[in-house]
């Protein structure tokens, strides 16, 4: 340590650090020794803070601490803790059968509640928070289903998914007329106006109606079936009502007949648990779309 | 507030001196007369409410809750006696509150700091910590001594220290102990306390109320008022000439000369006051003020130094009441030798009783009036409208049902919207077509999804308005809500 009290600045009558510039003198000011004191304590401190925390890291982990402590640990026993919590109510509703649920209020509420949480986790990226869908997105608000309506329909097409590669999945596609050189240009053009007078819209001057129906007979009626109606065991949409999944005007048509249409739902059997699956069919039913 | 000093008493300011002031310990003395007698009343009223309240009972029926007074946190509810708030309805508390303070002006606006002198639960417990500490140790001039002393700590003196720090201890606990009774069942949560099976949380809050009334009553004290409280500043600006606040009158009582001068001068036929400059009114002063130096704003208006002042009085002869309630403008009115005139009723009592008035006069028929069923309403916002296979479309709403009494109630529910549409609610089969009824339960909330459906031809509006009305079936009592229908 500099002994300062040998300069002493004569204008404040205070001791110097001896350091000059210029003439200016730079008056020594001590840090309290209450600051001074608290600021090694903080440095103890921080040591103990070291050994027992994780602090240190290493080349592929990090020092783990004495007292073992993990934020990721913690957070498993929250969340065990909940499943804890949630464990008797979650077990009424796997135990329950889905019209069970449904006519129940509180394991409707229960259901909608969990329902609505997973379904904003999982479900929300492709059909939308409200479950409102999009092109090529199915709205699960509305009544028109490819797969069926039903509690039990929804919780299979859930649990197995469309066209997902699950042994028990949904197939059947919508074919590449138009690629595949099934149907010529004008044949598909022909159809498409076909197809959008089956629901009331109108169609192309000098529309061929009998062709129409001609081809749709060969082509699409195996599927769709003779008046367009559709057919839930394939996926095959009623082509007679006011919903369209990819658009109903005339250059959207031509596109899902050349190109074909084979959108994927992902199977979430194995991925959620059936309880939860179960409360997701309730609450997609209970968007008011279901039958 | 003026002061009433004299003038060439003033010193100069003196900016050398350290920033804060150091505390000086006040030991008041015991005083016996009707304002001690006030304060003692009191207190035992204020306490016994605070400490008996959660034990009162009131019967609800089965099920409810059976104390008049309990916040239950868990539940949401709120029950004082007959009523019983929900959160929803926490509004009636900021009426509460505006009553409480209009009535705190009133208050000072009449009688200067009623409140702080008699009611404030600072004055109350410290005034109780007070008495303790005389009982254990003595009065004024016992505890100074003692305080003083430089002698090493015998253990009469220690034993005394301790009996007076173990019985504040001991009602703070029972301070503490009484709060957390509000917010559950009072007798089960003593029989769990006593046998160390209540939950941690309570013994939590007891711990930190028997810290905050030990410390605030036993050691803080009248700092409190003096430096931490807002009120004495508030008050200040409030009053006004009229309002009657401990007075030192000193039209009566200057000049001060001892009893036997006073004697003496009389006799010579010269004009003395009544004052004896017998420091009995500063040595009774829970705050340790002088109340001869007119109105300050540590003075609690305990109206304690009226007591001691009277005494004196009365021991000499003199009529009482050189220290009482009184304002400056009487005291100015009998210098000029007119009679002293007293105006409650004034423009300022009016307006804060018509306040009063009003604010509780809402409060009541609000209360008295309010609905033991609702209903609120909110319109899905995503989707707004689904379009359905036949062209129709549908609005979705999740709508919250409110049953506020003690009893189940089945509930018919209409939807008064566009033309031809039909109402459903999930999970309900309708006995009765476009009138869902549903069953909710006594003081509970049910939430309902409710669908309306207009028909493809009958929605040509872009939003129309749709009414709901819900009905007790039984007892016809309704509530409504409105809200929109939407077209895509």
């Amino acid at each position: 340590m500099t002994d300062h009290s040998s300069d002493i600045d004569s204008v404040s009558g205070k001791s110097t650090t001896g350091h000059e510039w210029d003439g200016i003198k730079e008056l020594n000011t001590p840090l309290p020794r209450w600051w001074v004191i608290t600021f090694y304590l903080t440095i103890v401190w921080s040591i103990g803070y070291w050994i027992v925390y994780p602090a240190w890291p290493l080349i592929s982990s990090n020092t783990t601490g004495m007292f073992g402590y993990s934020s990721r640990a913690d957070v498993a026993v929250e969340l065990a803790n909940l499943e804890k919590i949630r464990g008797d109510k979650m077990a009424a509703l796997g135990a329950a059968s889905l019209a069970d649920i449904e006519k129940d209020p509180a394991l409707l509420a229960l259901a909608r509640a969990k329902g609505k949480t997973v379904f904003g986790d999982n479900c929300a990226p492709c059909h939308g928070s409200g479950a409102a869908g999009a092109k090529g997105y199915p709205n699960l608000n509305d009544d028109d289903w490819l797969w069926g309506g039903t509690l039990d329909q929804i919780m299979q097409t859930i649990q197995f998914g469309a066209r997902s590669g699950h042994a028990k999945t949904h197939e059947g596609q919508m074919l590449a007329f138009g690629k595949d050189g099934v149907l010529k240009g004008d044949e598909i053009v022909t159809v498409a106006n076909y197809v959008r007078s089956l629901s009331g819209l109108s169609t192309r001057n000098g529309f061929d109606a009998a062709k129409g129906q001609k081809i749709f007979a060969e082509n699409c009626a195996a599927c769709h079936g003779d008046s367009g109606k559709g057919n839930q065991e394939l996926g095959a949409p009623n082509l007679t009502d006011k919903i369209w999944l990819y658009g109903s005007d005339e250059a959207s048509l031509i596109e899902t007949i050349s190109q074909g249409r084979s959108g994927v739902m992902p199977a979430w059997e194995g991925r959620l648990d059936p309880a939860t699956i179960k409360a997701m069919a309730v609450y997609v039913h209970s968007l008011g779309g279901g039958k | 507030m003026n002061k009433a000093v004299n003038p060439n008493e003033l010193k100069p300011a003196d900016d050398s001196g350290p920033l804060y002031a150091a505390r000086k310990k006040v030991y008041p003395q015991s005083v016996s007369g009707t304002f001690r007698r006030i304060k003692w009343t009191l207190m035992a009223i204020c306490l016994g409410v605070y400490y008996f309240l959660p034990f009162v009972r009131w019967n609800r029926g089965l099920g409810a809750p059976s104390q008049a007074v309990l916040i239950d946190l868990p539940n949401s509810r709120f029950y004082f006696f007959f009523i019983e708030l929900w959160p929803q309805e926490v509004y009636y508390f900021t009426g509460l509150l505006i009553v409480a303070a209009v009535a705190l002006f009133l208050m000072n606006s009449v009688g200067g700091r009623i409140w702080c002198g008699y009611l404030c639960p600072q004055t109350v417990w410290t005034d109780l910590f007070y008495a303790v500490e005389r009982l254990v140790e003595g009065d004024r001039r016992e505890r100074m001594k003692k305080d003083r002393s430089s002698d090493p700590l015998k253990l009469e003196r220690i034993s005394e220290i301790v009996l007076k720090h173990s019985i504040w201890i001991m009602i703070a606990w029972w301070t503490g102990g009484a709060w957390v009774l509000y917010f559950s069942d009072a007798p089960t949560l003593v029989k769990e306390l006593v046998t160390f099976q209540a939950p941690m949380i309570a013994y939590i809050w007891i711990g930190i109320l028997t810290a905050t009334t030990y410390v605030l009553a036993g050691f803080m004290r009248e700092q409190v008022c003096t430096y931490m409280c807002p009120w004495p500043r508030i008050q200040a600006a409030l009053t006004d000439e009229w309002a009657l606040n401990v007075t030192y009158r000193y039209d009566r009582g200057e000049k001060r000369t001892s009893v036997k001068k006073t004697a003496e001068l009389r006799a010579l036929g010269e004009q003395v006051g009544d004052c004896v400059d017998c420091y009995q009114c500063v040595a009774v002063c829970p705050t340790g003020i002088d109340i001869r130096n007119g109105p300050q704003l540590e003075c609690i208006q305990c109206g304690l130094c009226i007591d001691a002042c009277d005494n004196v009085m009365a021991k000499i002869g003199r009529p009482k009441r050189l220290i009482g309630y009184d304002n400056d403008i009487n005291i100015h009115r009998r210098q000029q030798g007119k009679a002293p005139i007293y105006r409650i009723v004034r423009a300022r009592t009016i307006v804060y009783s018509a306040i009063i008035a009003v604010v509780g006069g809402i409060m009541i028929y609000t209360l008295a009036t309010r609905s033991l069923l609702d209903v609120n309403v909110l319109h899905d916002r995503n989707p707004v409208a689904v379009k359905l296979s036949d062209g129709s479309i549908r609005n979705a709403y999740t709508v919250r049902l409110l049953n506020k009494s003690g009893y189940d109630r089945v509930i018919a529910i209409d939807a008064d919207g566009p033309i031809n549409s039909t109402v459903h609610v999930v999970g309900v089969d309708s006995v009765t077509p476009d009138r869902p009824m549903i069953v909710i339960p006594r003081d509970s909330t049910s939430e309902l999804r409710l669908l309306v459906t207009a028909p493809a031809d009958n929605n040509p509006e872009k939003s129309i308005p749709v009414h709901f009305h819900v009905t007790d079936i039984g007892l016809g009592v309704a509530a409504s809500a409105t809200d929109n229908f939407v077209s895509p």
